[in-house]
């Protein structure tokens, strides 16, 4: 009971741990980006599409990638280069990813394809209880778990990574520092957003491999808040996307269970539980020191005088 | 001598402000050489334009008789020029190392971490410097910050080094510490660009100094030409500095008491510790101490910005320490706020709206709910007559006044309403001379008519002139009061870092 | 050479007027991309979109119904805006508001047709404003990021009326569809002129006049002119921005629900599944749009009127999906964005080096 609770938080909680991967690239180079809903949603196309046309699950997930990063690309341009507000382009974002998929999935609907299967890892795959959960996943889980540790690699052990946490923290400093502001900002955002979009590829090649309209429900936003509640750390967001992925987990075994509680009820749980999280993590920002990178959400010119 | 920079002819405006006019000068190698003007000469932007952050309108900079056009701080750090800002350009977030890594060429991108840590660590010891290269930047006295900054450039090998102001938030006795790596600096064959307005620090360490005024190089006096009388009057353009007839006002009624206030910031360090002060009635009190000492808190505290975490204040035999009473009281409070820009205004509105920000309810300028547009109109008439505010048409937003006209915006809508303690925070930053010496007549003629004032200031010698007794601030804590008729700048100086005095008033 | 960006001195009033009509109309050339990569003429559907909205006294009835519920939202989101406060909820609210007044109007008993609608409307007022006051009380006491809150909440209240129209509240009578039983007269909106126009609209008009006067003439209104333009001068002269805010969104919150009162009583005189299309999304947009004026929110609700109308068309015609709107939308305010920059900044080329 408790092995299979375990591997469906694992499952439900991977497209929100992509997201909230490509959302804290995004912000630690102090760019907000409220357009993570229909990120998830152009990858979740690009990505079904991608599979259904070539009938390879590598070319869905590069065509996830490579969709949203240009979709990213959109609110790095605008935001970086053009210094607009980055609230109203990632909303703006959201809408267009919204609209754009539904029009151009019409087609898709009612499509199948085959998705991504479990590969169990010899020996590993029966320690009991994790093993299930862990171990005997999909590759997209398993690429997952390694982007958890090279984010963090990257950030920490590497110039690039230093100059796109710099650039997040004190642009100026970057800037004299000989660091391009907008180029580290603009490519953190599309990178980021094309991690985004392959969290939204795993909800159409893994999770239920087909395309449904508006089929993130709601996973991006709770992505957005994951960031505060993760410190903008890597390793902490796997822990609040399974956290996540636990109750959605528990949520549809209490459905199953035939519980008398209405299902919509049920449903809204994920999205209290954020707000719950995100103001218990917000009151733990204002305590400690802030990992809040300092430039977030601060467009950068350099000749604004002070 | 060889010139290693020569700069000939630079302009640059901003929006309504021509910030440099006419700028010409030269450094040769092995030299220090000292720009000296007043706030608003446009030292700053000079150096912004050296550096690749601004780009000039027009004129020529040659590095090593090469002219070059930077375009951004990467062309000019490629032509081996560094500058120490007046604000640090830090990553508080990141630790020594980070920063200091953050600013080296060259680094790959999959670097050796103790490589680099070796490197840093040999050059701090070289200089005999104390810096912990994985402590966190913001956990780190100013001082050892500006170590940063200077490290950072040594290891890129820059030859010539733009040192902002680096004084004014030094003690002297760091400032010594100072000079005399630059003195070694300069025998390595570095040239030194060096920004000041301290006579005395100018006299110690030039070997030759160029005057700036209001935008244009005025003259460049090399060392033996030049004594401290000669600078000033160069700078100011007068030969003496007037001095205000103080009128010794205050009498021993006191009507601000502080005692044992204590103010911890938001990263859990104390910016007030146990700090005590008194303030009487009529009088200017100045605070005198090295910028980040905790002379922003206690404004805070003060105006109502900031809750105190122990301590009390007392207003005449009134506790109002963290009651409702303090926020009444607090509204009774005038206040110059350092950042004007920040915090003073609303820079979207007009002046008319910004006059009354704090009256707005007063039954002078609302009927019932709604807002009573023409007596907010008299009202802001009469005050841009009556302090000489210059503006744009009718409602133009106060954020395109220039600075000297935003602060006469704050200061008559302050002292509208008579207040009887006036909190000022450095009132004459960046102001030209016009301007401050209307800010200071405005104070002065506030204590003639018996208005107390903290004025808390970096400039010395404002405070020297306006004030009846000093404070002198050192890490939280009050050193002591020292008596501007009495005191010498070295006794000032000393309590500045720390040294309790033996004479206190 | 190379390109250099320069802040402009003062921008001139022309830029600021055409931006937004010039990115609306980039926003429409782009989008016909989008149209004819889905096989429709895009020179066909903006035709269609324009006869259908606009070319019969039945369309342009059509698009006031549309226009009506938009308005609302959009000084609602306005509202917030002014105070740099981001209402991202107004669509949550809009269902909570329909809630408030659907319960007053199948439960309260009430028969008169005054009173009820007095009932109805402040039901729905205070729904939605305590809705968004949630976000505003986090924002204030802990300043928790309101956008985040506003959008989940979103989520919560269409589960939760969701709940009521599939369980509780609904019609025994009803087919077993998620709807509620159909109001009494008492509390139905007047109707105009046979169509489905209702005198929602002339309340929401009202109610712009009110905000007008509310933000421009009283005394709060400066209060909140203060706090947006810069919170902390507002905090040093003595304003109480946490109240403030709690109170502004409270306020943005309960206009937004007077449109969910409009829509169930002017329109559809029960509470149903997707009772708003995406209004209070919309609403972001026409705020943004407008820059903040109430007159302004009237004549772009206006416009997105057309444009819904004009969307559900094209569905009909061509079988185009409805979020095809949203497409639009977000492209109108990508533009907008982008024309804000030209408005600020002027592009100069000036003489580079080499780079070493």
């Amino acid at each position: 009971m408790l092995e299979i609770l375990l591997d469906a938080t694992v499952r439900a909680g991977t497209p929100i741990l992509f997201a909230t991967l490509g959302a804290i690239i995004n912000e630690r180079a102090g760019i907000i980006n409220l357009g993570i809903e229909g990120l998830m949603l152009i990858g979740a196309l690009a990505g079904f599409s991608g599979t259904y046309l070539s009938g390879s699950l590598l070319v869905g997930v590069l065509a996830a990638f490579c969709a949203t990063f240009a979709a990213g690309s959109i609110h790095a341009f605008i935001t970086v280069q053009l210094r607009g507000n980055q609230i109203v382009s990632g909303l703006a974002l959201t809408m267009f990813g919204i609209g754009i998929t539904a029009l151009f999935g019409k087609e898709m609907v009612g499509q199948t394809i085959v998705g991504f299967k479990r590969l169990a890892i010899p020996g590993f795959s029966q320690i009991p209880i994790i093993g299930r959960a862990f171990f005997n996943q999909d590759l997209l889980i398993y690429f997952s778990f390694l982007l958890v540790f090279l984010i963090w690699f990257f950030f920490y052990r590497t110039r690039w990574g230093l100059g796109v946490r710099s650039v997040g923290e004190n642009p100026a400093a970057a800037d004299t520092c000989g660091f391009s502001v907008s180029k580290y900002r603009f490519l953190a955002v599309s990178t980021g957003s094309g991690l985004v979009g392959i969290g939204g590829a795993y909800l159409s090649l893994a999770s239920t491999p087909m395309w449904i309209e508006n089929m993130s429900a709601g996973r991006g936003w709770i992505a957005v808040a994951l960031v505060i509640f993760a410190g903008w750390s890597s390793p902490k967001a796997m822990l609040g996307a399974y956290l996540f992925g636990g109750i959605t987990a528990m949520q549809l075994r209490f459905q199953a269970m035939g519980t008398t509680v209405s299902a919509h009820i049920l449903q809204m749980l994920p999205y209290f539980f954020t707000i719950l999280v995100l103001v218990i993590s917000t009151l733990r920002l204002q305590k400690g020191a802030s990992q809040q990178p300092e430039g977030l959400g601060l467009p950068y010119d350099r000749e604004d005088r002070k | 001598m060889t010139d290693f920079l020569h700069i000939k002819n630079i302009r640059k405006t901003f929006p309504g402000v021509v910030a440099l006019d006419d700028v010409s000068f030269s450094v040769a190698r092995a030299e220090i050489h000292t720009l000296l003007g007043e706030n608003g000469a446009g030292k700053s932007t000079l150096m912004n334009v050296l550096t690749g952050l601004y780009h000039p309108d027009r004129g020529e900079i040659s590095i090593a008789g090469e002219r070059v056009h930077f375009t951004s701080p990467r062309d000019s750090l490629a032509y081996g020029i560094g500058m120490v800002h007046q604000h640090f350009m830090l990553v508080p977030a990141h630790s020594v190392f980070e920063n200091i890594l953050l600013a080296l060429e060259n680094v790959p991108n999959f670097f050796n971490r103790k490589k680099y840590q070796e490197k840093i660590q040999n050059l701090i010891d070289e200089f005999d410097l104390d810096l912990d290269l994985d402590t966190p930047v913001w956990k780190l006295s100013i001082g050892a910050q500006q170590w940063i900054e200077l490290i950072k450039l040594l290891m890129r090998d820059c030859q010539l080094l733009i040192l902002d102001e680096p004084t004014a938030v030094l003690t002297p006795q760091e400032a010594d510490r100072l000079f005399a790596v630059l003195r070694r600096l300069k025998e390595q064959g570095k040239s030194i660009i060096f920004i000041s307005h301290k006579m005395r620090e100018v006299m110690e360490i030039s070997d030759r100094v160029t005057i700036l005024k209001k935008g244009c190089s005025l003259e460049t006096l090399n060392r033996g030409d030049f004594d401290e009388s000669r600078l000033a009057s160069l700078m100011i353009g007068q030969d003496k500095i007037p001095q205000w007839q103080k009128t010794l006002q205050m009498s021993d009624q006191v009507v601000l008491d502080i005692q044992g206030l204590s103010v911890r910031n938001e990263r859990g360090l104390s910016d007030l510790d146990n700090f005590n002060l008194s303030l009487k009635k009529g009088e200017i009190l100045g605070i005198a101490g090295v910028a980040g000492n905790g002379q922003k808190a206690l404004a805070e505290v003060l105006t109502g910005l900031k809750n105190t975490n122990q301590g009390r204040i007392m207003a005449g035999d009134k506790d109002i320490t963290n009651s409702n009473a303090r926020y009444s009281y607090i509204a009774g409070i005038a206040h110059i706020p350092e950042d004007r820009k920040t915090i003073g205004i609303a820079p979207d509105m007009s002046i008319d709206d910004n006059l009354i920000m704090k009256s707005f309810k007063s039954g002078l300028f609302r009927n019932w709910i709604f807002q009573n547009k023409r007596a907010i109109r008299r009202n802001a008439a009469e005050k841009i007559a009556q302090f000489a505010i210059k503006t744009g048409p009718d409602g133009t937003p106060v954020r395109y006044l220039s600075g000297g006209n935003i602060q006469k915006v704050i200061i008559a809508r302050e002292l509208s309403e008579h207040p009887a303690v006036l909190v000022a925070l450095y009132p004459t930053r960046g102001l030209d001379i016009g301007s401050a010496e209307y800010v200071h007549k405005v104070i002065a003629d506030g204590a003639h008519r018996g208005m107390s004032t903290i004025l808390i200031a970096e400039d010395l010698d404002e405070l020297l002139k306006l004030s009846d007794r000093i404070a002198v601030m050192f890490r939280g804590k009050l050193i002591g009061y020292v008596d501007p008729r009495k005191t010498t700048r070295e006794e000032i100086g000393l309590m500045m870092s720390g040294e309790t005095p033996g004479a206190t008033t | 050479m190379k390109l250099v960006i320069e802040r402009r001195e003062i921008s001139s009033a022309l830029l600021r007027f055409s931006a937004p009509i010039a990115s609306i109309a980039v926003a429409l050339f782009v989008a016909g991309f989008l149209l004819l990569a889905s096989g429709v003429s895009p020179l066909a559907a903006y035709k269609e979109i324009i006869i259908e909205s606009l070319g019969s006294l039945y369309g342009l009835s059509e698009t006031l119904v549309k226009t009506t519920p938009l308005i609302f939202a959009g000084l609602g989101v306005s509202l917030a805006f002014r105070m740099q406060i981001w209402n991202i909820g107004a669509e949550g609210q809009i269902y909570v508001g329909a809630m408030g007044a659907t319960w007053v109007a199948l439960f309260s008993g009430i028969q008169n047709h005054w009173l009820m609608m007095t009932a109805m409307f402040f039901a729905a007022f205070f729904c939605g404003g305590l809705w968004a006051g949630v976000a505003g009380f986090l924002r204030a006491r802990w300043r928790v990021n309101e956008v985040i809150v506003t959008l989940l909440m979103n989520y919560i209240a269409i589960l939760w009326v969701d709940y009521l129209i599939y369980g509780p509240w609904k019609d025994p009578k009803g087919f077993n569809f998620p709807l509620t039983a159909q109001f009494g007269d008492a509390a139905r909106l007047a109707e105009y002129f046979n169509t489905r126009m209702h005198s929602g609209f002339f309340l929401a008009l009202f109610c712009a006049l009110l905000l007008y006067l509310f933000i421009e003439r009283t005394v709060w209104g400066y209060e909140i002119k203060v706090i947006g333009s810069n919170q902390k001068a507002a905090q040093y002269a003595g304003m109480n921005t946490g109240i403030a805010i709690f109170f502004v969104l409270f306020l943005s919150g309960a206009i937004a629900g007077l449109a969910g009162f409009s829509e169930v009583a002017g329109l559809q005189h029960r509470l149903q599944h997707g009772l708003s299309p995406g209004y209070g999304y919309t609403a972001i947009i026409i705020a943004w749009l407008a820059k903040r004026s109430a007159i302004g929110v009237v004549i772009v609700s206006f416009l997105m009127g057309v444009l819904l109308v004009g969307g559900d068309s094209l569905q009909l015609l061509w079988q185009l999906p409805v979020a095809f709107v949203y497409a639009f939308q977000g492209l109108i305010l990508f533009f907008l964005l982008a024309s804000d920059f030209f408005i600020i900044y002027r592009v100069k080329r000036v003489k580079g080096i080499a780079h070493a």
